[in-house]
């Protein structure tokens, strides 16, 4: 299976990635090389066998519903690129 | 709107539940409404680097309690999967929810449609219905052009409930949604208080000819309150309809319903259909329910609202319809089961006709909820003994009603005691009234001896009015029908 | 910086050093590197904890590792500290919180000298993917000192500090402990919190210490393996002393040399030093077994799918919204965030992102990652199974010893296939570590890979520990011996 440009920019858009004209051919061709890599699990026979998700069979262990987080508001948005009356903004969200 | 000429509509329902646990789905941030913003959330809900999701163990009993209290199929292993897809209001660049194999499968809720002699009743069956996370907030209002996200929501619990494409009318519709929210709130698993967003509606909307395959749906979106997913739905229908009757094809889209001008409209940043790279999420191993935590969940739900419609059927002979509406909420259900409980069960359909009636006016009218009457069960109950002794007439016994809402007594007995309203049943006392009445009313009298039966309602009116509404009108309407010879 | 850490902590618990003066000669050599080995120092707040385990040490609560000086890999967070991840997309990013494996090495009063280096996101092996330059192997500076974990073994392996942490994916903790002559562990999936560690692939991370020696590991993993209801794929096991094991003699111990891992894969001086390390196990007792893993050769593939599949949606979050880089120059909401991931991730990061979104996208779900989760179970089946004939499996890490910066740069899959040796055991969850066995082309360290069952940390650790005090290719430095 080998990408074709499109599917390169397809990716990029869903990743939400610019890649550049410059770049389209090198980053399409290192993709391709990668998926020639990938391609070698073919060989292997795969019918019946239950995929692993994990890599231990555990069950998801549940934590009882308690409010344990205090307010930190100051601290967690300390990083953030801009926010204003403990909001972060960002470009106008149109619907 | 009923079925549109020659159309047939196909409606199925994706309900957003809020679960009301104290944290959130997968961290321990509150999840209590209208704190100021970004205040409760924490690092996981910031979906900062590194931080992980941990189950919340309530979450995952309110959506047993819900698989079993519509009759569905309760996942003993389930997975949480990622939803991937970009927005500013979902931190993480994808939502936690479940794909392939939800918690609950399956299921049926039986809804009553319409009133009176065209009242019907449905079983709507249910996909499936799921856990997941919920986004933040964008907050629109201008910031220098910006918009500004909160996060308080991020990770409140949700239970996504999914309907069979059953529905063919926004009635259906709008009772299903009835139904569920009554449900939810009825087994405790969500406060259904729909201005705050615990309870939200997407509506799947498709048109076709009777025969004809089904047709394009498109999903109106976030729909928060029944009337307008009545709206929405009718306005859709009808949009459909006049498109494809233009000639033009339906195209599949996701809309949003605008309550001021009543129609529905694509939602512009909607690209072509997301690609949402579903894929079982690696931080979270299989959800495992064992069946003593159904057995535990299931011991402490209360009588489902089915179950008490049927044994009020069948232990007071209610019709299906009271019934219904008795069991609209458990409150309602339990305040006139604790009314029947007082007066005798002898006394369960005129407790039915009062809670139904009366109460129910008051009630609305006062924007006051049952479990805040002024009025208890236990008062209720004395009215309906004194009608059902004969000391009052039920003219007489709103009366009571009245004087108890308003505080003037303690009891049915007390203000009976205190106002005088017992009736008089005594012949000695009403004959001579009757009397009285018939002589100061010859045109009536000759009218009824004419054979005009209204005739007969005006004396027995004139009698009350006499009596001060005191003559126990069952005694009064014996009598004068003996004194006219009639 | 002499000594090891289970030397330093003897000198520590005398009296005879202080954590302060640890922590100063630490801070100088780290200063006068010409490695790149740190991405961030802080010498105040290097200090001040040095400080506070020496106050904890008057106070007669000084754990074993108290004021032992190490290099956090850049992956942690930790409170007050600029932690990247490598990358630029987190250049200007200050924790505000630890990661769990920082409170735990916090509470065992380890001195943090600095943020080691790493390749970004954890993405890479020979630590050239960094956006703060490429970290050089300091046994020749020419060449890579491998990755991700490269800053962490730089730093040990040059002696600037007795230990550091690292993370493996795919073979990060291990294979630059084996291109720079130091020990290092991957302990089963689970056994170590990932609660604060900026994720790469979710169900493959696992953080580990690299040290000079099999015993310093030990005393490491102590400190930081443990449950944390924070990650709820940690697992709730009591806690273990991995030291507990270390002096266990070899006699009996079966040895699983898998069947072609030490033909034409491997380089001639990489088998020669790999084949006497095996034969050094023999002497010390153990038996030699063949066993077979047949769908070895396939590990990459799946490792390849798998772990861009999981990094593609864990680096979602980075999208200049609450944190992290964001472009200075944007038309629209679309706009900020192609430019910001743009310009803050590197070209490796990206690669990986765009694979990961295709094995995932609708149509090749099937074919690529549900694929690769049925090979990885195969995988583990060949594990399961050849461990019921022996009690570990040695072999190579790598193909070859560490090459020339530059060398692998130009074709990213050449790179790839380095990790034949290592992504196998990710995979399957098992423990594996990296212990010193030879010299090979050029004078550069050899590294032995000793594989072992779930669980079985101790005993790896014990093989080793017998190995190092058999032989002494862990004490060569790059100035000489230590």
């Amino acid at each position: 299976m080998s990408l074709s440009a499109d599917d390169v920019r397809k990716m990029a858009r869903l990743s939400r990635l610019l890649i550049s004209d410059a770049d389209a051919a090198a980053t399409l061709n290192a993709l391709n090389n990668t998926l020639a890599l990938v391609e070698r699990m073919a060989a292997v026979d795969t019918r019946g066998v239950e995929p692993m998700a994990h890599a231990q069979d555990v069950a998801l262990r549940l934590r009882p519903d308690a409010v344990t987080e205090a307010d930190a508001r100051e601290a967690l948005m300390a990083n953030a690129p801009a926010a204003e009356r403990g909001l972060f903004l960002v470009p106008k969200v149109i619907e | 709107m009923s079925r549109p000429n020659g159309w047939e509509v196909v409606i199925g329902l994706e309900t957003h539940v809020q679960l009301s646990t104290v944290s959130k789905i997968f961290s321990g941030a509150s999840t209590a409404f209208g704190a100021e913003p970004n205040r409760q959330a924490c690092a996981v809900d910031m979906a900062l680097p590194g931080v992980l999701p941990v189950m919340n163990e309530g979450a995952v009993d309110r959506a047993i309690a819900f698989g079993l209290a519509i009759g569905a199929h309760v996942a003993p292993r389930s997975v949480f999967a990622r939803k991937n897809y970009f927005y500013p209001d979902l931190p993480k660049g994808y939502q936690i929810s479940q794909f392939e194999i939800p918690v609950v499968q399956g299921g049926t809720i039986t809804i009553q449609v319409g009133e009176g002699d065209k009242a019907y009743a449905k079983q709507v069956e249910l996909t499936r219905a799921h856990l997941e996370e919920d986004a933040g907030k964008s907050l629109h209002e201008d910031f220098h052009g910006m918009s500004g996200i909160d996060l308080n929501r991020a990770g409140t619990p949700l239970l996504e409930i999914v309907t069979e494409p059953v529905m063919t009318s926004s009635a259906e519709a709008v009772a299903y949604a009835r139904a569920l929210h009554a449900l939810v709130m009825w087994i405790g698993i969500c406060d259904g208080n729909m201005q705050e967003g615990s309870f939200r509606c997407d509506a799947n909307v498709s048109v076709r000819r009777p025969g004809e395959p089904l047709g394009t749906r498109r999903e109106i979106k976030n729909l928060n309150s029944f009337r307008f997913l009545q709206q929405a739905i009718d306005y859709e229908i009808r949009w459909q309809i006049e498109q494809i009757e233009d000639g033009h094809t339906i195209q599949q889209a996701t809309v949003l319903f605008d309550p001021d001008s009543g129609e529905t409209r694509m939602m512009r940043s909607k690209e072509d259909a997301h690609d949402y790279r579903y894929f079982p999420d690696p931080d979270l191993p299989l959800l495992v329910i064992e069946p003593a935590r159904i057995e535990r969940v299931k011991a402490s739900l209360p009588e489902l609202p089915a179950a008490m419609q049927a044994r009020f059927a069948a232990d007071f002979g209610l019709s299906a319809y009271d019934a219904a509406q008795l069991t609209s909420s458990l409150e309602t259900a339990r305040y006139f089961e604790a009314v029947v409980a007082a007066a005798g069960p002898a006394q369960a359909k005129p407790a039915a006709n009062w809670v139904m009636g009366e109460v129910a006016a008051r009630l609305n009218r006062e924007e006051t909820s049952i479990a805040a009457s002024p009025v208890s069960s236990a008062q209720l109950a004395g009215v309906l003994a004194r009608v059902a002794d004969n000391t009052i007439s039920n003219t007489i016994a709103r009366k009571v009603f009245e004087a108890l809402w308003n505080g003037e007594g303690e009891s049915a007995d007390a203000i009976i005691e205190a106002q005088g309203l017992k009736q008089v049943t005594d012949a000695s006392a009403i004959e001579p009234i009757i009397d009285e009445v018939l002589a100061a009313n010859p045109q009536s009298v000759a009218e009824f001896k004419a054979g005009k039966e209204k005739a007969f309602n005006a004396l027995v009116g004139q009698v009350m009015k006499a009596s001060r509404g005191k003559a126990s009108p069952a005694q009064v309407n014996e009598l004068l029908k003996k004194k006219l010879g009639a | 910086m002499r000594g090891t850490v289970a030397s330093l902590a003897a000198e520590l618990a005398a009296g005879s050093v202080s954590a302060v003066e640890l922590a100063t000669e630490a801070l100088a050599l780290a200063q006068a590197s010409p490695l790149n080995v740190f991405i961030t120092l802080d010498p105040e707040r290097t200090l001040a904890e040095a400080r506070a385990a020496d106050v904890l040490r008057a106070a007669g609560q000084a754990g074993p590792l108290a004021g032992i000086p190490f290099a956090q890999k850049d992956i942690f967070c930790a409170e007050g500290w600029r932690t990247t991840a490598g990358s630029k997309m987190l250049g200007n990013f200050v924790a505000p919180y630890d990661a769990t494996v920082v409170v735990r090495g916090k509470a065992a009063g380890l001195v943090t000298i600095g943020r080691a280096n790493m390749d970004e996101f954890a993405m890479g092996s020979t630590n050239e993917n960094s956006a703060f330059g490429p970290v050089h192997n300091p046994w020749d500076i020419t060449r890579v000192p491998g990755g991700s974990s490269g800053g962490s073994a730089a730093a040990v392996a040059a002696g600037i500090v007795p230990a550091a942490t690292g993370t493996d994916t795919g073979g990060s903790i291990r294979q630059p402990a084996g291109f720079c002559g130091i020990t290092g562990i991957k302990p089963t999936y689970g056994v170590v919190s990932r609660y604060g560690m900026i994720a790469y692939a979710s169900s493959l991370d696992q953080g580990g210490p690299m040290a000079r020696t099999a015993q310093d590991c030990a005393m490491l993993l102590n400190a930081m393996a443990g449950f944390d209801a924070r990650d709820a794929t940690s697992l709730p096991r009591d806690a273990e002393d991995y030291t507990r094991d270390l002096d266990r003699p070899l006699d009996g111990l079966r040895v699983g040399v898998p069947r072609g891992w030490l033909a034409d894969g491997v380089s001639a001086d990489v088998r020669a030093a790999v084949e006497a390390g095996i034969v050094q196990l023999e002497t010390l007792g153990a038996k030699r077994v063949e066993v077979d893993l047949p769908h070895a050769q396939y590990a990459i593939a799946a490792y390849y799918v798998i772990a861009p599949a999981e990094a593609s949606s864990n680096l979602s979050r980075y999208d200049g919204v609450r944190y992290g880089h964001r472009a200075a120059d944007y038309a629209d909401l679309a706009e900020m965030y192609a430019r910001s991931r743009s310009e803050g991730f590197g070209a490796e990061v990206q690669r990986r992102i765009l694979v990961g979104t295709y094995v995932l996208s609708a149509g090749y779900y099937d074919a690529y990652y549900l694929k690769a989760q049925q090979v990885r179970r195969r995988i583990a089946d060949d594990f399961a199974a050849a461990f019921a004939q022996c009690d570990i499996i040695a072999g190579p890490i790598a193909p070859t010893v560490a090459y020339k910066l530059g060398e692998k740069t130009a074709d990213p899959v050449q790179m790839y296939l380095g990790d034949v040796y290592t992504t196998l055991v990710n995979l399957a969850g098992l423990p594996a570590l990296s212990l010193p066995c030879g010299f090979g082309e050029g004078g550069m360290p050899v590294g032995l890979q000793l594989i072992g069952g779930a669980f079985s940390e101790a005993r790896l650790l014990n093989v080793a520990h017998r190995f190092q005090q058999a032989t002494d290719h862990h004490l060569q430095t790059p100035g000489g011996a230590a």
